[in-house]
């Protein structure tokens, strides 16, 4: 019986070698962008996902046996082409597709419902919907690392520091030039309590896409004379503002830019202007460390690699990007522990891996990216996962780093994502998760 | 030989006026009825459904809304989106603050104020024309886009201003799947495609187009000039407003201002221009080129790339479709300067005697 089994076995396997193949492979879509004026950030932050599964692959053959495939589209930064390639891609691959990271704030908006309904997981890493924290209402979606909110509260800490105590806060003007979009308008309420509590005071000044043109907000801060200015934009925007604030003789050091107005290739245009600048981070540049030199090693010196200009090799974009290729395959990995080590995995216990996700110190340490980016610990409850956000100043040819990893104002954000995330459940009829009973 | 209307006669003047008058293109007709309504949703998959064939639909309904302004009533406007925007958003709110609100009533509310902003924003065409106007529509579109981002009330306060459409529910039947979504597109933008088709033969259409050709001659012979040209203002911005609700509703679900950014406005605008200037069958075909030709393209590279065996730089693939697309539409326009409409026109035109030319 046994051997007409396996018989049996053996000739289904020869039969359908093809999908027998590809069963052991786990999708993982590369939707992201090449073209347009956000393109060093898409194709930065693309190519170091797409070279870690690489290296993954290349040096492990794949996480337990099962090889990483994936397939790019192309979205333009544009939400009605982002949930173009979310359709296309969904169904891909024997398993469908395993976790999207849309790398844009509007596209994540899109495809929050869209996704939920379909089961797969939105990794939003550093973007997106800040109160999608709070796993309970939104079980799909994961502001994995740290959040906007919790950005704009160390932000102030970083800038309360700087004044020599939070108290002396009181006061002061802080003037906040953002990106007029749902991406730059996510702080607003978190900076307006913030200022109420310390009491200085918000100006904020709106810039409008693409953010070339931005002569009128800083002649407002040139008239106004704020003690710090914090920066929130993104592409061409980050370096017409640096290259304005040193037009109207605005010191840089008195800048404080987001993570998305913090890479190499925010500041570089603006040339020597740039000098002095600082900016947070949730992950550091650097082709020193361990993971790096593996994909050195395991991807680019055998020819392969994203990059064709090599020079953007451990740029902010590119780790950051290795950091989302770490975050996903960790929990591919937490997911077959729990559902079958060697077999590629669904939407749904994807889901549950990067839920139970805990990349400790330890586990830092063996994957080679201690310090490239914090600790990250997910829970039901939190999707944020930590938090932690650091500095870094300009020095005119590299990315300094300037401060420790920084906590945020925890209470505040949580308070926040809570109301948030409860007046969405209220408008859409959800009934949030009881965190304690729920383990799947 | 098949398309010939050799032996059909006409005895009644209702016959004369149909919109369809030979009998092949009542069939014609007929069949992608069914094949839309039926076929279509039978076949099709999820990817087909809700991100091709519906976005296609909605932008065929809000370019049918920028041609009967600029293609019939001759008044450029590069206000579409925002129009489209006030839809999207007043549909939301009146969904959100009006109990038991039905959603084709949402719909209708979100058109209604579109085409109130529309009158309001078309005032200026009663003294200024052609370019100048456009310029005048320009101030509706960083206007509203303006308002949606400055008054809370819009997205009821959402910090990021970004509203999430509620869910589509008809007589106790939920709307969830996009087959669904598909089908109530569909519905929707048949009916008013052809309330198009009939204003249009209509007094009203006729005295649209009097205006577009020569509006001194069209007042002399008594066409009310400001009545005529908010009518369509009017109009086209419900048209707008209603695609702007079902872009919300049907295709993205959530929708951030942004959305309905100038950009809009002019692909909109260059899907007339494509598609033909003052016809409504221009109005689908534009809206087709326009929204599903990159993505073709898209696909074909990568067919191609499969086909071929060989691996191209994914930025070269992106940039030269971007290329492709704009030498395209070069090419279009100087073999076809009145749209596609024109030249599916010419084509009927050169059936009807084939194959004997002369």
């Amino acid at each position: 019986m046994k051997r007409t089994l396996a018989l049996v076995g053996a000739v289904a396997a020869f039969a359908f070698a093809g999908a027998a193949v590809a069963q052991k492979e786990q999708f993982v879509p590369a939707n992201f962008y090449w073209v347009g004026p956000y393109a060093p950030g898409g194709s930065g932050f693309g190519g170091g996902i797409i070279d870690y599964m690489a290296m993954i692959n290349e040096r492990d053959g794949g996480i337990n046996g099962v090889k990483l495939t994936w397939e790019k589209c192309e979205t333009e930064y544009n939400n009605a082409r982002g949930v173009e390639c979310y359709e296309r891609v969904k169904k891909k691959g024997p398993t469908g597709a395993t976790v999207i990271h849309p790398l844009s704030t509007g596209i994540t908006y899109s495809l929050i419902e869209k996704a939920t309904a379909d089961k797969i997981p939105l990794i939003s890493m550093g973007y997106g919907r800040t109160s999608a924290a709070d796993g309970r209402v939104f079980p799909y979606v994961f502001p994995l690392i740290t959040t906007y909110w919790s950005q704009a509260t160390v932000i102030i800490k970083f800038i309360g520091q700087k004044a020599g105590g939070m108290d002396k806060l009181k006061g002061k003007k802080i003037a906040f030039v953002y990106h007029d979009s749902a991406y730059g308008k996510e702080p607003i309420p978190v900076l307006t309590d913030m200022a109420k509590q310390y009491g200085y005071e918000l100006i904020p000044l709106a810039v409008p896409h693409p953010g070339n043109e931005q002569q009128a907000q800083w002649l407002q801060i040139r008239q106004a004379k704020p003690d710090n200015v914090i920066l929130w934009g993104w592409g061409v925007m980050n370096p017409t503002a640096i290259k304005a604030a040193a037009k109207i003789g605005y010191p840089r050091e008195k800048i404080v830019g987001a993570w998305w107005s913090g890479a190499e290739e925010d500041v570089l245009p603006a040339g020597s202007a740039a000098k002095g600048y600082i900016s947070a981070g949730f992950n550091l540049p650097g082709s020193d460390f361990p993971v790096m030199r593996d994909i050195k090693k395991f991807v680019y010196d055998k020819g392969k690699g994203e990059f064709e200009d090599k020079s953007r090799f451990g740029s902010i974009y590119h780790t950051r990007g290795v950091v989302a290729g770490i975050v996903t395959t960790e929990a591919i990995r937490n997911a077959q522990a729990k559902f079958g080590k060697g077999k590629p995995i669904t939407g749904e216990q994807m889901r549950w891996g990067i839920e139970n996700l805990n990349i400790d110190d330890k586990r830092l340490k063996e994957l080679g990216a201690v310090g490239l980016m914090p600790p990250l610990k997910v829970s039901c409850l939190d999707h944020e996962g930590s938090g932690l956000v650091k500095f870094q100043q300009w020095d005119g040819a590299k990315w300094k780093t300037i401060s420790d990893w920084m906590e945020p104002d925890r209470k505040l954000v949580r308070t926040k994502i809570e109301e948030d995330a409860a007046q969405y459940a209220k408008e859409k009829n959800i009934t949030p998760r009881d965190c304690a009973k729920d383990s799947m | 030989m098949l398309y010939r209307e050799a032996g059909q006669f006409k005895s009644t003047y209702a016959q004369d006026l149909q919109i369809l008058p030979i009998a092949q293109d009542r069939v014609a007709m007929a069949v992608l009825l069914v094949v839309a309504f039926v076929v279509v949703p039978a076949v099709g998959d999820q990817y087909w459904l809700s991100a091709l064939i519906t976005p296609f639909l909605i932008f065929s309904l809000a370019a049918l809304g920028l041609n009967i302004l600029t293609g019939y009533a001759g008044q450029l406007s590069l206000g579409t989106a925002a129009f489209m925007g006030v839809g999207a958003f007043m549909a939301y709110n009146a969904m959100l603050r009006i109990p038991h609100m039905p959603i084709v009533g949402a719909f209708i509310v979100g058109g209604l104020c579109a085409a109130a902003v529309g009158v309001v924003f078309g005032l200026p065409s009663l003294r200024i024309k052609g370019l100048y106007l456009a310029v005048a529509t320009l101030a509706c579109q960083f206007f509203v886009l303006w308002a949606i981002n400055r008054i809370g009330w819009l997205s009821n306060y959402s910090s990021s201003g970004v509203i999430t459409a509620q869910r589509i529910e008809i007589l106790g039947y939920a709307f969830d799947h996009s087959r669904d979504k598909y089908l109530l597109t569909l519905a929707v933008v048949s009916v008013m495609a052809l309330a198009a088709k009939n204003l249009m033969r209509s007094e009203t259409g006729r005295a649209f187009m009097a205006v577009r050709d020569m509006d001194v001659a069209a007042s002399v012979i008594g066409i009310p000039m400001m009545k005529t040209k908010l009518l369509a203002f009017a109009i086209s911005s419900f048209y707008c407003g209603v695609a702007g609700a079902l872009y919300a509703y049907c295709y993205l679900g959530t929708v951030e201002p942004e959305a309905f950014t100038l950009d809009l406005s002019f692909r909109v605008l260059f899907m007339i221009i494509i598609g033909g200037v003052g016809s409504i069958l221009g109005s689908f075909l534009g809206a087709a080129f326009i929204t599903l030709f990159p993505i073709f393209l898209n696909l074909a590279s990568k067919w191609l790339e499969h086909m071929l065996g060989i691996e191209m730089s994914h930025a070269v693939v992106s940039n030269s479709e971007a290329i492709i697309f704009g030498s395209l539409i070069i090419f279009f326009l100087i073999v076809e300067p009145n749209g596609l409409a024109r030249l599916w026109q010419i084509t009927k035109e050169k059936l009807r005697l084939w194959p004997f030319p002369h």
